[in-house]
């Protein structure tokens, strides 16, 4: 039975752990809550943020919390793009095409990246990679202290943005009831690939913010794109408040699992709390009753 | 819409169709292409060049077709007229039963040789499939001893096993605590759990207590494992005089970077087949982490000309000379000198030239080749050390370059 002195140290991981899973899950829960794309490119892409971070840090010296000016606005070109040009023409509006479109999309950019990149793994070397605040006896890496208040701060502003704008009103608007949007002028096509490059531009935060205190491979993705998943469906899909909330719980309780029932088995608890918010609140913490 | 999904239908059908007959020609048709002209050697390389051990994976290939072209630059295969070596490229993906697949279709193909698979997991499924079709195999890197002692007369493996490496690693950390006053009385073993890690640090739970240290906890953990916090945290909170990894390289790094932010405190890092310690990347990357950490690992002769020639070539080439790159680099070069050897490309010839093999052009600390039931008798570790920046090696006294620093100073 680990004592105090680190289950705390442990629990405050968790949620900083979390918040970065939570970041990752935003732009997801953007594009599968409140547009039903499955976007199973996520996870590539979020690589793909990552390896822009980590080329502005080595090749011209950028500190990947400057990059935050770059990397996200860039990645929400690529995102609109994508919707664009390649997502929204190949699926034809249709759940099962867009399913497959995103996965061959992850197909090609992984392999673009062995291919350009090959599979080392890279790291960003910055003054503060070691850098620690104590807080409760616990260590907590500066980066990742960041991370926590910058997913904050993206939930807040996703939230402004839906709730607050024309734009938002529009996708809420959109995801809704697609037609009578149209009908009163939407421009679906517009707004669908708006709302995917917001969600991009989410990753490109969680990029920045992320490689300080990880690693970038052609395969990093796979290790957050389900837990993306499961905190969408945790949080209630489309809502910022639950992808937040919901990535500190699942940060939290991989972080006790491990502790509790070793570092192999304390995955299992992500998936038990998934399968019982399934059974007994399919919409999610803070999702509305469909 | 049902026209739609009729069109539909029929595209697929049709390119199915097309796939197979193409897939045909490509079995059939491509052997008598190569027939016209001299015939090449065709060697498969099986790797997991994608996936989670993927840099590994891709170091492994590098290093093997290295050697295929120093060999074909060399005049080729000389007793078969100068044929050249042909590399076929397979990747696992990091799973056996891909790895399987891709014997399957080499040996579909007419390989001559296969060199594979770099986990040991992967390399005791390529190693059986091939063994099917009695096609020569050559393990590169996977270290099980299950791969040699299933009898498996096409099975060879040039480097050590296991059961050499935890038994050396074991003798010579024993060496290095006593001259220095046994500071080191506990230890933890932090492991990745498939068959290298898990059976490392079985190994070494059943023989340090032997040596009077003791193992006060083993800790197991998944790949990828993306925090490190709670392992780190039990360290701490155990305060074992050794820490003991046994994992892959990007798990090590962020261990290691892990413990430098939770200001662990040890006597020693000591790592049995640690997927960094003995790494110019690691030490490049994080040369403060790495100071210090002492490793046991496949390592190459550092007073070997042949060696460090082939290190220069490699970091010419931009690589990163790790044990992956020299590993695969002899497997190629060990199946070729018996194929020049045997001066024939029939399996049966090839196979009874590696088993009587004396190869002595390696670089490594092993002396001629000696294989015993397809194991390399005179292959064994080194032990090294992260010094001043460099990797030295500590262990054994012959090919040091280096004394050992214990306990850690900083």
């Amino acid at each position: 039975m680990p004592d105090l002195a680190i289950i705390v140290p442990s629990l405050l991981n968790g949620l900083t752990t979390g918040a970065l899973y939570a970041l990752i899950a935003l732009g997801l829960t953007l594009i599968y809550g409140v547009l039903h794309i499955i976007n199973f490119a996520h996870g590539a892409l979020l690589m793909v943020g990552l390896y822009a971070v980590w080329f502005l840090n080595t090749r011209l010296g950028i500190d990947p919390y400057v990059a935050l000016l770059i990397v996200p606005p860039a990645m929400f070109v690529l995102g609109y793009g994508l919707q664009r040009g390649i997502i929204g023409r190949a699926s034809h509006g249709r759940d099962e095409n867009i399913l497959l479109v995103t996965l061959g999309l992850s197909i090609v950019i992984e392999n673009l990246a062995l291919y350009f990149f090959r599979s080392d793994t890279r790291i960003v070397d910055t003054p503060y990679s070691f850098e620690t605040v104590e807080f409760l006896g616990a260590f907590l890496p500066l980066p990742k202290v960041i991370a926590f208040f910058g997913a904050l701060i993206s939930a807040a502003a996703l939230w402004l943005v839906m709730s607050k704008t024309d734009l938002g009103r529009a996708i809420r608007a959109i995801a809704r009831e697609r037609k009578g949007a149209q009908l009163v002028g939407i421009n679906a096509d517009h707004v669908y690939a708006m709302s995917f490059g917001l969600g991009i531009a989410c990753l490109g935060v969680a990029a920045c913010l992320l490689l300080p205190s990880y690693y970038v491979t052609p395969s990093v993705g796979h290790g957050f794109v389900l837990i993306a998943f499961t905190i969408v469906v945790l949080g209630g899909m489309g809502s910022f408040v639950g992808a937040l909330i919901g990535g500190l719980i699942i940060g939290v309780v991989e972080a006790l699992g491990g502790l509790f029932l070793g570092e192999s088995l304390g995955q299992i608890g992500i998936f038990v709390i998934f399968i019982l918010v399934l059974m007994f609140r399919p919409q999610g913490l803070l999702g509305h009753k469909v | 819409m049902t026209g739609e999904t009729k069109r539909r239908g029929v595209d697929r059908r049709q390119f199915i169709a097309t796939g197979a007959a193409a897939l045909g020609l490509g079995i059939t048709g491509f052997p008598a292409v190569l027939r016209a002209e001299a015939t090449p050697v065709k060697i498969g390389l099986i790797h997991p060049v994608s996936g989670f051990i993927a840099f590994s994976g891709t170091q492994c290939r590098e290093g093997a077709q290295m050697a295929i072209a120093d060999i074909n630059a060399a005049g080729g295969i000389k007793s078969l007229g100068g044929a050249k070596l042909e590399a076929v490229l397979g990747d696992s993906q990091g799973k056996p039963e891909i790895g399987a697949a891709e014997v399957t279709k080499m040996v579909e193909g007419g390989i001559h040789g296969i060199v594979a698979g770099y986990a040991s997991s992967i390399s005791l499924a390529t190693s059986q499939e091939a063994a099917k079709s009695n096609t020569p195999h050559v393990v590169d890197v996977g270290v099980s001893d299950q791969i040699v002692s299933r009898g498996l007369a096409n099975t060879f493996r040039f480097s050590p096993g296991y059961g050499k490496i935890a038994q050396f690693a074991v003798d010579n950390l024993d060496k290095i605590n006593q001259s220095a006053g046994s500071p080191a009385k506990t230890a933890m073993i932090i492991h990745e759990e498939s068959l290298f890690g898990t059976g490392t640090a079985k190994l070494l739970s059943e023989k340090l207590p032997e040596k009077g240290i003791e193992v006060i906890e083993v800790i197991k953990h998944a790949n990828p494992t993306r925090d490190f916090t709670n392992i780190v945290l039990q360290i701490k909170a155990k305060k074992p005089d050794l820490i003991i990894p046994a994992n892959y390289y990007n798990e090590y790094v962020l261990l290691a970077r892990t413990m430098r932010q939770q200001k662990v405190e040890a006597k020693g890092i000591y790592s049995v087949l640690g997927g960094a310690a003995s790494s110019y990347k690691f030490v490049k990357e994080f040369p403060e982490a790495a100071e210090q950490i002492m490793d046991c690992n496949h390592w190459f002769d550092p007073t070997s000309d042949v060696a460090l020639a082939r290190k220069k070539a490699a970091e010419d080439k931009g690589l990163f000379y790790t044990y992956e790159v020299f590993l695969a680099y002899n497997a190629v070069a060990f199946l070729a000198d018996a194929i020049e050897r045997a001066g024939s490309t029939e399996k049966d010839a090839i196979i009874a030239a590696m088993a009587a093999s004396t190869w002595d052009g390696h670089g490594m600390p092993y002396g001629p080749t000696k294989m015993v039931d397809g194991q390399n008798e005179g292959a064994q570790p080194v032990n090294t050390q992260v010094l001043n920046g460099d990797i030295e090696v500590i262990y054994p006294e012959e090919f040091a370059s280096a004394k050992p620093v214990f306990p850690m100073t900083m």
